[in-house]
């Protein structure tokens, strides 16, 4: 028996039939979860979304609560909307790592750690399109171990934070990676992104030893580099090179807002 | 060695030769999955279910495997479970399956797999092997759950994700040891558990592989 089953037929048998039966049976799971698959990883992406722009509950169904939402993809340049993309099939991620539709970025610490960046990048409106309650923004860079990626949510006026969560990040159980302490992420409510009404310039970061201001948020106790990273990739995504642009005509608005409503108060009071 | 006995394959991996304590196999994955108590479940489901199936089909060929190349025979069956495991996981518990990320996908170089499988199946009937694969996930399982349990409650205060010790950081009153939320802290806890099996158990005890000679009497050396 020992012998026949070291014959080279027997061998060349036995490994040829153990493959087939393998590869068989791998494929047929791998094709059939497919779909399953790539469901979760889009629904996962969506509960992200969601739960940044605090709509989601446990339990919820995302995909009803998704449809309030609506994906425009933005030219980060100039701010403005554009169609070359559709807004449901465009990947930023793929567009980053392509020459063509990506810049390379130079200098660590401005960039948010980050090689390469993508000229077209997607952003989700909740509510009307045209006035957005909230408008939730990826953001992406380097924390302390690696690449950190999530979400931002700011309001219509373009300047206050709803929300911030971070989908992946690999910094320390404990310390950094209590980026995921819903005590600590619900700071960031209410924060303020820029100092000054002109300014592209993000000025909101993270302070040890406690906010004082509107635009400070407590740095995470014990992990300086992550808060660091924190800071540096918000201040990145939300300055002239991110969506500074963009968010600009929402702060505009708001100003002309102003004086419309304070004209009919002031209307008001006359008719009074 | 006796004979193997149904009763024999399942429980003896969990206290008496316990493939964690007793052989120190499967380490890496001990170490690195135990944070949680829910992970470390579903890790120890998938090892189960990849140690008990691999023993089954091994067994099943055994009298057909050439001794040459059984070693990739083997690995051949388990890689191609543990793939399988790993896209049920994607599909049907995808957050899990983001926590364990690339250690389900390892367990293929878990060592109690391939040890069971070319230590007991190559020699067991199928029957008696899948048990026995079964006994050895429990084993595996028991020491991981243990491990997790106490990483979990110290490091972060909860249980399966319940709060039990009110963390600072969430308003109350315990101070969660970073360390226990670390991968090396496990060392410290298999140690424990080795050490405290082997107190309950002297058997396990290994041989002194170097015995000092006593010392040399200084006539000798004059």
């Amino acid at each position: 028996m020992a012998k026949s089953n070291d014959s080279i037929k027997k061998i060349l048998t036995v490994a040829f039939a153990l493959c087939i039966v393998c590869s068989i049976i791998v494929s047929t799971a791998a094709v059939a979860l497919r779909s399953k698959q790539q469901q979760n990883m889009e629904l996962d992406r969506k509960s992200n979304i969601l739960a940044v722009a605090g709509l989601y509950e446990e339990g919820v169904n995302v995909e009803e609560v998704f449809r309030s939402i609506t994906p425009r993809v933005v030219n980060l340049q100039t701010g403005e909307y554009s169609d070359q993309f559709d807004p449901q099939t465009y990947n930023s991620f793929e567009a980053a790592k392509d020459p063509a539709q990506s810049i390379t970025l130079s200098g660590e610490k401005e960039n948010a750690g980050l090689s390469r960046q993508e000229k077209f990048s997607t952003v989700y409106l909740v509510g009307d399109p045209e006035s957005p309650d909230q408008i939730i923004l990826p953001i992406r860079g380097q924390g302390l171990w690696g690449l950190m990626r999530g979400y931002l949510s700011v309001q219509g006026d373009g300047n206050t934070i709803e929300g911030i969560t971070f989908y992946s990040h690999s910094e320390t159980p404990g310390l950094g990676g209590e980026v995921d302490n819903p005590n600590w992420k619900s700071q960031w409510d209410g924060k303020e992104v820029y100092a000054e009404p002109g300014s592209l310039e993000a000025a909101i970061s993270l302070v040890k030893g406690g906010a004082s201001s509107e635009t400070e948020v407590d740095a995470l106790s014990g992990a300086t580099l992550t808060s660091n990273g924190v800071t540096n990739l918000v201040r990145f995504w939300l300055g002239p090179q991110g969506f500074g642009e963009y968010l600009a005509r929402f702060r505009s608005g708001v100003e002309s807002n102003e004086v419309q409503s304070a004209s009919t108060d002031s209307n008001q009071t006359e008719g009074a | 060695m006796s004979e193997p006995t149904t009763k024999g394959v399942l429980t003896t991996p969990i206290f008496k030769n316990n493939p964690i304590a007793l052989q120190i196999l499967g380490i890496c994955s001990a170490l690195a999955v135990t944070s949680s108590m829910g992970v470390s479940l579903v890790m120890t489901m998938a090892v189960i279910f990849v140690t008990s199936f691999s023993n089954l089909f091994i067994s099943l060929i055994r009298n057909h495997i050439p001794s040459a190349i059984r070693i990739i025979v083997q690995m051949t069956i388990i890689a191609s479970l543990v793939i399988v495991v790993d896209q049920i996981l994607k599909a049907y518990a995808y957050e899990m399956s983001k926590q364990l990320s690339v250690f389900v996908g390892l367990i293929i170089t878990n060592c109690i797999v391939m040890g069971r499988a070319e230590g007991f199946a190559m020699t067991n009937s199928p029957g008696l092997s899948f048990l026995d694969g079964v006994g050895n996930g429990l084993g595996y399982g028991f020491i991981l759950m243990t491990v997790a349990f106490v990483r979990e409650l110290l490091g972060s205060g909860t249980v399966f994700g319940f709060t039990v010790l009110e963390t600072v950081q969430n308003g109350g009153w315990y101070v969660p040891n970073g360390l226990l939320l670390l991968p090396p802290s496990a060392f410290f806890i298999i140690g424990l558990i080795i050490w405290a099996l082997r107190s309950f158990d002297p058997e396990q005890d290994e041989a002194n592989e170097f015995v000092m000679k006593e010392n040399t009497q200084p006539k000798e050396a004059v």
